[in-house]
């Protein structure tokens, strides 16, 4: 028989908000073996990390153990002394985070930092660890591993960083590791580098593991058994091919679905229709550093315009170009055959109307202070010179629009709305202008599933209504799968490919657009492996990006 | 036995009793985690509060009374005490009476008010009251000399007092509690002013820095940089210097130009601060899409940023008020700020300062200075209470 591990049963964590204990996590019981992997999954609020960092016995500031029993080999760690937990962490328990640039100290180097708990915990000697460390990073496939350890967390890339932390948690062979949401912040070729790392790895030294993630196709490579949670509570546990198969509960099955939405294709544009926007060999630069090359693309009306690509390839920076914010070096803008002013500062107010924008972040797009009849309304007062109940009105009409109460929501400040009503917020603010063209940058990369859906289908239904046209940036494939009529892939600031939705997803692909295209995970457990059968471990991720 | 043999004496029976103390706890609690996981010098910590709380109280109770005038240390302790006492009931029951009565607001806000920010502002209250309607309560003009001077504070006629006069007299027979009212007015009129102000030139001037950018921000910073280079004081003494100059030969106000000297040397921390903070605003997307909507500068500064960056900039404005008004003090108490006979607390403390010497055998007389400068002391604790409790909300609500 396989050896318990950890144990939880009936464990209730409860946090302070206005000087009252609210439940946070309502009686979870949780069982894991040597070597077992287990997948927590569930929406932001579900309590997953909150779980994760009580399998260690320990609650974030403000939180508390309140009930149950978190036994790890045999010792209850809510009850046990500071004393034992401090030489239990790090050693047999290690944790790695989400974002490990913030859990980097910046001013160590990484090997400082991986030796840190085998010569703490008495383990090893530092020289020893070291070697040891250069052994890890050659099994996580680091590039250079003798020397890589030797850098600064600021002089490595996010991927590489994930991994050294992986090593880092490895340095003293825990029996059990919690990944709270490795790869959430990283792109997808880089994704599957740490993905394949991990799972190579934890099954070399067959150490247990709680992988915390909102991504069902990513758990279903690295769990062999996924516990769904929801606002505290478990909904069902199962092993991994039996719950993607087959799930019991409606909401499992509503997780699974989210992915199914697609809108219709659209019959393609008419030859020599003008477009609203067109893009003509723009080229711009950052100071002194050129960012987009010789850029040229066209949105039509009442289209969507699909920007894809990863981190640092442009596309963010194409939409500051249209918005004027950053003047291209090169190349013009046009906006309905008309040739735009470079600088925002030199454009009309009717040119500034016509250009919309909603934002990734809707905690930073929406002034915290304003309230939301506030937010909508300048842009109404604004633009169409309405006041008073007129604009009240207005108002009320555009929270309809965006499927908000007006009476309960007008006077609210965004505190006090979730991420999605304050993306709807974004969204009505960018409708009050009236405008033929939106960009839309990353605006569902923050959400849940289940709310970007509801997103999604909310910017559908406005373009059937309102004729809009879309400029919709994102890395998520899936995204643009359900949302796009063309698909634009960028590439260190040049486009690689550009077309229909439908060509782009159907070979023969441009060998970047292929990548990416396969590095999207599956919901097939064995998606992973095979997808490694075939391209052998060194011909993934970043990797393969570098032979282009 | 020396000092240092009862110093070792009596912390090693601390650290005995506190080994007690912790065991004791751990014993009677059955284990539990405050102290089961408490350090050795927490325990330390616990019982060493207590022991000086009783050797305080000790200290106050002693009765060294000799022809009715107890030893002068003993006497500013139990001043200090009472007053500590006196001021936390005022502030318990100001608190109570704000919870009961008022808007649904001001209810709330008075119900998650700490004591500590209650006292501040029920000082504050008192301290604006008295300023504002000075006339009508001192009970002499602040430039009437009176029947006797150098009449001693506590009105009681043994020991060299005149119930007349409570606060008793200065030199030249003016009465002190009148010219501590008066002096309310003046120097926190004066500070308050002097405050806006600074607020005012240096807050605008750095948010445009924020928003602009570019050489503006360059020159400006510079130009404050330059600004802060110069020692505050010795800087204002300067300028004052030069301006009792022009003050004389244009006929203006002395006092006028000391708000002007004071709140430009202040804006430049106000600048600083307010640029810093905008800096950090003008990244947010809501800026941004403001400006991609072809808002206007005043729009920007006023409405986006501004409501942003109350909170820091409040903070600031209680303690630059302190500071500012510290500066007036001193300025007046070097003989250039507000120009005698106006009454001012700096100048009072100056006047009356070698009085402070008979402390040791006279506490009643020493008191006569230190009123002016306990009046300026009270109002900056208690501004600074009420700053560190705007300060304390501001960071909760933001999470």
């Amino acid at each position: 028989m396989t050896q318990q591990l950890l144990k939880i049963r009936g464990l209730k964590i409860e946090g302070k908000s206005d000087e009252i204990w609210n439940p946070i996590v309502n009686g979870i019981d949780l069982d894991l073996k040597k070597g077992e992997v287990l997948g927590l999954i569930g929406e932001s609020g579900a309590g997953k990390s909150t779980v994760g960092l009580a399998a260690m016995g320990f609650t974030r500031d403000g939180c508390r153990i309140s009930g149950g029993l978190v036994e790890f080999a045999g010792i209850d760690l809510v009850t046990a002394s500071a004393a034992v937990k401090r030489g239990m962490l790090g050693k047999r328990i290690a944790y790695v985070a989400q974002s490990a640039a913030a859990s980097f100290n910046p001013a160590h180097r990484l090997m400082d930092q991986h030796t840190e708990a085998p010569t703490q915990h008495g383990l090893q000697l530092k020289a020893d660890s070291e070697l040891d460390g250069i052994e890890l990073y050659r099994r996580l496939r680091l590039p250079d591993p003798d020397n890589i350890g030797f850098r600064y967390p600021h002089q490595v890339s996010g991927g590489q960083l994930q991994r050294a932390m992986t090593a880092m948690a490895m340095s003293c062979r825990p029996d059990l590791i919690i990944f709270d949401e490795p790869t959430t912040a990283l792109d997808v070729t880089t994704q599957i580098e740490v993905l394949a790392a991990i799972r190579d790895i934890v099954e070399q030294f067959d150490t247990a593991a709680i992988y915390i993630t909102h991504d069902l196709a990513v758990v279903a490579q690295m769990a062999d058994r996924i516990k769904v949670l929801l606002r505290g509570d478990e909904v069902e546990e199962a092993d991994t091919r039996n719950m993607l198969t087959d799930p019991k509960e409606d909401y499992t099955k509503s997780l699974w679905a989210v992915r199914s939405f697609q809108r219709p294709s659209k019959p393609a544009v008419l030859k020599g229709a003008t477009p609203i926007v067109s893009l003509k060999n723009v080229s711009a630069a950052y100071g002194k550093s050129p960012v987009l090359f010789d850029v040229d693309f066209e949105i039509h009306a009442g289209r969507t315009v699909a920007v894809v690509g990863e981190s640092g390839s442009g596309k963010s920076t194409a939409a500051r170009c249209i918005t004027g914010l950053l003047p291209p070096k090169q190349g013009h803008i046009e906006f309905n055959g008309e040739a735009l002013p470079l600088d925002y500062r030199k454009r009309s107010k009717e040119q500034l109307r016509q250009a919309q924008m909603i934002y990734q972040m809707a905690d930073t797009a929406l002034n915290p202070r304003s309230r939301i009849g506030d937010i909508i309304g300048r842009p109404v007062q604004f633009y169409s010179g309405l006041t008073g109940p007129a604009k009240r009105k207005r108002v009320e009409e555009l929270l309809v629009q965006i499927e908000m109460e007006p009476s309960q929501y007008i006077d609210r400040l965004p505190g006090e709305l979730s991420g999605g009503q304050k993306q709807r917020i974004g969204i009505a603010r960018a409708l009050a202008a009236e405008p033929q063209f939106i960009i839309c940058d990353e605006v569902t990369s923050a959400l849940d599933q289940l709310v970007a859906e509801g997103i999604l289908k909310l910017l559908a239904q406005l373009q059937d209504d309102l004729g809009l046209s879309y400029m919709f940036i994102t890395h998520d494939l899936a995204t643009v799968r359900a949302i796009s009529d063309e698909v634009v892939v960028m590439k260190d600031g040049r486009v690689v490919e550009q077309g229909p939705k439908a060509e782009m997803f159907r070979p023969p692909h441009h060998p970047y657009t292929d990548l990416l295209l396969s590095s999207v995970p599956e919901m097939d457990p064995d998606w992973l492996t095979n997808l490694l059968k075939i391209r052998g471990v060194d011909n993934i991720g970043d990797a393969a990006v570098q032979k282009m | 036995m020396s000092w240092w043999i009862y110093l070792i004496l009596i912390l090693t029976t601390t650290g005995a009793v506190a080994w007690v103390f912790r065991f004791a706890g751990q014993q009677l609690t059955e284990n539990r985690p405050f102290y089961r996981d408490m350090p050795f010098v927490i325990a330390f910590g616990y019982v060493f509060g207590g022991v000086v709380l009783v050797g305080a109280m000790i200290y106050y109770l002693q009765s060294t009374d000799k022809n009715g005038v107890p030893a002068a240390g003993v006497i500013f302790f139990r001043w200090a005490v009472q007053g500590f006492v006196g001021f936390a009931i005022a502030a318990y029951l100001f608190r109570l009476f704000g919870r009961y009565v008022g808007t649904a607001g001001t209810r709330k806000l008075f119900g998650s008010m700490p004591l500590t920010a209650a006292f501040g502002v029920l000082v504050i209250i008192i301290y604006a009251a008295v300023s504002i309607f000075a006339g009508a309560i001192a009970p002499h003009g602040q430039e009437e000399i009176l029947a006797g001077s150098n009449i001693v504070p506590g009105g009681n006629p043994l020991l060299g007092g005149n119930p007349e006069f409570p606060l008793g007299t200065d030199q030249i027979g003016r009465d002190i509690y009148s010219r501590l009212i008066y002096g309310a007015q003046n120097t926190v009129g004066i500070a308050f002013a002097t405050t806006c102000l600074a607020f005012f030139v240096g807050g605008s001037l750095g948010f445009l820095a924020s928003i602009l950018g570019g050489w503006i921000d360059q020159l400006l910073s510079r130009a404050v940089d330059v600004l802060m280079a110069i020692p505050a004081l010795i800087f204002a003494l300067l300028l004052m210097t030069i301006a009792s100059v022009w003050s004389n030969q244009l006929g203006i106000d002395r006092t006028i130009f000391m708000i002007l000297i004071i709140a430009m040397i202040d804006s430049t921390r106000v600048y600083r601060l307010s640029r810093a903070v905008g800096q950090n605003i003008v990244v947010m997307d809501y800026i941004e899409a403001a400006k991609l909507r072809g808002e206007g500068m005043g729009y920007l500064i006023f409405k986006e940023i501004l409501p942003n960056a109350l909170a820091p900039l409040l903070a600031e404005f209680g303690l630059r008020f302190c500071f500012v008004f510290l500066t007036i003090a001193s300025l007046s108490f070097l003989g250039v700020g507000i120009q005698p006979p106006l009454a001012d607390w700096g100048t009072m403390v100056k006047d009356l300062s070698q009085f402070i010497n008979f402390a040791a055998f006279a506490p009643n007389v020493a008191t006569a200075p230190l009123l002016a400068a306990g009046a300026i002391a009270l109002l900056t604790v208690a501004v600074n209470f009420v700053v560190d409790w705007m300060l304390h909300k501001s960071s909760g609500l933001k999470d």
